[in-house]
């Protein structure tokens, strides 16, 4: 398939506004009817430093980002120093009054023509942008109007003037740049958000109405996401003093009748870790979002790693079921999020959902997710006519009967200590065997709903491609654009529990098969050897806090073959 | 009418002599005074001695982890607003392995009733300081006294302009009934420390110890922070017990019954369209 993509960078320090350009671009071509696929990198802090929105759009879907750039917009000095080399030999460098391009195909902008104060200089950089990419302007102006209407009529005019002035700018400049192709469709129904808004979303969709969170990079926008869209829907949230009390708040909300959900990143899981164990052993449903960035520690706190694979796997003393998700894309974030609700109140076990930085922050346009269709979510019982009520009661799947307290005389008990069928405590050996089968026999049902890795590709490639979580796009696009060898890829967007006959004749019958994660150890690929006994032939790794791309995973491929 | 009975009787663990017997009766008691049947308490416990008390009563119990109670009871007060959420832990549980909970709750201010079984001392896991053990304390991991200066949660409590703050006696159970009814019925946050003698290991803060020195206050005004802030600081020759300070704060409104609960679909359909 050839590339019809082109790839945008915008680069600056923070406080410059570049996620403002970028947003509003992603957007515009979003309505226009490309598809987009957005790469934020981003150093942790306010002011200063050196950042980039990066878009990629084109006409067919976009699945991976790229490190190719076609367009640079360099909103400072270093952006194109840094960024130089990426550029493609025909691409196109947009940039202000005091940047030397000299030697490059460039668009100096005269950003003081064009706009009255700097406060509209974002608007010109969009506009030359918009330009330059050969769009149409109008979309960028009901864009513009949409954005700025709150704060009255004259703002949406002196913003709308300055994007004409321009795109008109734009068009008498002789820039030798070739055009995008055309959009295909103008499915005007699509949507454009990151993973973080996907996940809360999918959390609001499957009935999700209680929060409670400690601020934590990057997982912070889904709580952000959830308060100021959930809050019309009925959610209660607060933000707490730490993540123990986070966990724990949700355990008791969920307890007395509540659809939970904590957010956090690696460190804050860790304080978690004791109320997991909590919510295994008194069987209270609950769903953890964990954005993973990478450690150990504080580590880089907005940048990407798949890290914490381990840490989830194994999360809590005891031994209890659960059930691990690890979305691909931004679609997979909301989908997966409502499967989490639905199986943490069938099974009354913690859930999670594994993400990081890289998906957190990357918009993508999506299909309006189709409300209508999606599954019924398990419901708790609210009464019940068995006397007298048993809140762990053995039975036969080791899921009982789900009584919320309140609202009959029904009393409901429920306890941390390893009990009996009434929640009493009890050392008695015979019953704790009893109650620890009971709940670890819950996982012969989670086994049964587990969703199989997808298979893209030949059945008996040359080499396969093992891959989880967010290093879907580029395997994709790496085994896509390889030549000489035929290379497929197996995902897994459920990483826990594992389901052998799922996916063990893919392995077997790969020449060779490579796992693709964004970790330094393999964490994914040794847990797979762990449970199956199959051994991978190696490895492609990336732990320097930048995402996967299909250029890295080529480089890695090219030194295997 | 609720009777006592509803509250069932039950065996426990407890050493003889204990002053938890006393606060789980006074507790019944008080709920039943208050006509609150056991399916209208929704009762959140930690770990410790103290926190066993659901065990001997009907009601909802959610037996969590140690320090953990505040949270908990929180979180079920915010998802069922309908319920009266009682806290049971002891010292250790409450201020020490909870501090950040206990703070937190104070400010937050949802209408919870925190009753601190207060032994100085950890009794589960018998006889180490809590932080409530006066400095000096000789215990089997302080041979050389308890390092620290105990920490006075009424003081800190009233510091913080808590709701409701009262310190009680498991000695004088009538006065117990009555503190743990006043803060039932306050409407906010309220905090009963419950002075507990621990026979087993603590034989400096005996029930004697407590009897000498403790009294009832008579015509103290809680509503006077300052005269608040000077009878909490009393814990020595003399321990006040009653309702210690009082105000009409705010209670944590963000609260819903949410298990009864579903949103609108058109509603999260406009939601989705402001992705467009
Ligand atoms: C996380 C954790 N740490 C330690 C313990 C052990 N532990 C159980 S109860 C307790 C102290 C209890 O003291 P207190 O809260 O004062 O209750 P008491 O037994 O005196 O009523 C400790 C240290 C535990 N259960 N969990
Ligand atoms: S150890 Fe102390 S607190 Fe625990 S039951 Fe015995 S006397 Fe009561
Ligand atoms: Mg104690």
């Amino acid at each position: 398939m050839s590339d019809t993509s082109i790839n945008i960078v915008i680069g600056g320090a923070a406080g410059q506004g570049l996620a403002t350009v970028g947003t509003l671009m992603a957007k515009a071509m979003t309505r226009a009817g490309y598809h987009i696929l957005v790469n934020q990198k981003y150093m942790s802090r306010v002011r200063g430093g050196h950042n980039t929105f990066t878009i990629r759009m084109g006409p067919d879907p976009v699945v991976s980002i790229t490190d190719d750039i076609d367009i640079l917009v360099a909103l400072d000095a270093e952006t194109l120093e840094l960024h130089k080399d990426d550029l493609r030999e025909d691409g196109l460098v947009i940039h202000g009054d005091d940047i030397d391009s000299a030697g490059f195909n460039a668009l100096r902008i005269p950003f003081k023509d064009l706009a009255s104060k700097p406060l509209f200089y974002n608007i010109v950089a969009l506009g030359v942008l918009g330009g330059a990419a050969c769009q149409d302007s109008a979309i960028f102006e009901t864009l513009l109007s949409e954005t700025f209407s709150k704060k009255g009529d004259a703002v949406v005019e002196a913003n709308v003037d300055v994007i004409r002035k321009s795109f008109e700018w734009v068009k008498e400049q002789k820039v030798s740049f070739s055009c995008i192709a055309s959009a295909k469709e103008s499915n005007t129904d699509r949507l454009m958000l990151n993973g973080n808004e996907a996940i809360a979303l999918g959390a609001l969709a499957a009935g999700c109405n209680f929060l409670s969170f400690y601020p934590m990079s990057p997982s912070t926008s889904v709580a952000d996401t959830l308060i100021t869209k959930g809050r019309g829907l009925g959610l209660k949230y607060e933000q707490v003093e730490d993540e123990i009390a986070a966990m724990n708040m949700a355990i008791g909300a969920s307890y007395a009748g509540a659809k939970s959900i904590v957010t956090t990143s690696g460190g804050g899981f860790a304080l978690m870790v004791e109320g997991i164990s909590l919510a295994g052993v008194s069987e209270t449903p609950i769903v953890t979002i964990i954005v993973q960035r990478p450690g150990p520690a504080t580590g880089m706190a907005t940048r990407t790693e798949q890290g914490d694979l381990n840490l989830v796997l194994y999360a809590g003393h005891g031994e209890f079921p659960r059930a691990i998700f690890a979305p691909g894309n931004v679609e997979e974030c909301f989908y997966l999020t409502h499967r989490a609700f639905d199986l943490a109140e069938e099974y009354q076990t913690p859930m999670f959902i594994l993400s990081d930085q890289f998906l957190a922050d990357s918009y993508a346009d999506v299909e309006m997710f189709d409300l209508d269709t999606l599954p019924e979510t398990t419901k708790p019982l609210l009464k019940t006519e068995s006397e007298p009520y048993k809140r762990y009661e053995l039975t036969e799947d080791g899921v009982s009967p789900r009584m919320i307290p309140g609202y009959s005389e029904t009393l409901v008990r429920a306890d941390s200590h390893e009990h009996d069928e009434m929640a009493a405590v009890t050392e008695d050996g015979a019953n704790r065997v009893l109650q620890n089968s009971k709940r670890l026999s819950k996982e012969s049902g989670l086994i049964q709903d587990v969703i199989g890795p997808d298979h893209y590709g030949e059945e008996k490639p040359d080499v396969l491609l093992m891959c989880w979580g967010t290093s879907l796009g580029a395997c994709l696009e790496a085994a896509d654009t390889y030549e000489g060898k035929s290379i497929a890829v197996l995902h897994f967007k459920q990483v826990y529990p594992l389901r052998e006959e799922q996916f063990m004749d893919y392995l077997e019958a790969a020449g060779e098969v490579v796992a693709v994660e964004g970790n330094a150890t393999g964490q994914f690929a040794k847990f797979v050897a762990q449970e199956t006994g199959f051994r991978v032939g190696s490895y492609i790794l990336r732990f320097d806090g930048r995402p996967l791309s299909p250029q890295y995973v080529l480089k890695g491929l090219n030194s295997i073959i | 009418m609720v009777s006592i009975e509803q509250y069932g009787e039950f065996e426990t663990s407890w050493c003889p002599g204990c002053g938890n017997f006393s606060i789980v009766k006074s507790l019944k008691k008080a709920l039943t005074e208050l006509d609150l049947a056991p399916h209208e308490v929704m009762v959140s416990a930690g770990i410790g001695q103290a926190a066993k008390t659901p065990h001997y009563m009907n009601c909802h119990m959610f037996n969590g982890l140690h320090g953990r109670s505040l949270p908990v009871a929180q979180g079920m007060k915010m998802a069922n607003p309908e319920m009266t959420v009682i806290c049971e832990s002891g010292d250790g549980c409450s201020y020490g392995e909870g501090g950040n909970h206990f703070l937190a709750a104070i400010r937050r201010n949802l209408d919870i009733t925190l009753l601190v079984h207060n032994n100085q001392i950890y009794g589960l896991t018998k006889g180490q300081a809590s932080p409530t053990t006066v400095r000096g304390m000789v215990t089997k991991t302080q041979p050389d006294g308890a390092p620290s200066e105990g920490f006075n949660p009424i003081t800190v409590a009233v510091a913080m302009k808590a709701g409701f703050v009262a310190r009680a006696f498991s000695g004088e159970p009538d006065h117990l009934v009555e503190t743990i009814k006043a803060a039932v019925n306050h409407k906010g946050f309220s905090l009963v420390d419950i002075l507990q003698p621990c026979v087993s290991f603590n034989k400096v803060n005996t029930f004697a110890w407590y009897k000498e020195r403790s009294y009832i206050l008579e015509g103290h005004d809680t509503r006077d922070w300052c005269g608040a802030m000077e009878k909490a600081d009393e814990f020595d020759e003399k321990i006040p017990l009653g309702i210690i300070y009082q105000n009409g704060r705010q209670p944590f409104s963000n609260v819903g019954q949410l298990a009864t609960q579903s949103y609108n679909k058109d509603d999260l359909k406009a939601v989705l369209q402001s992705y467009r």
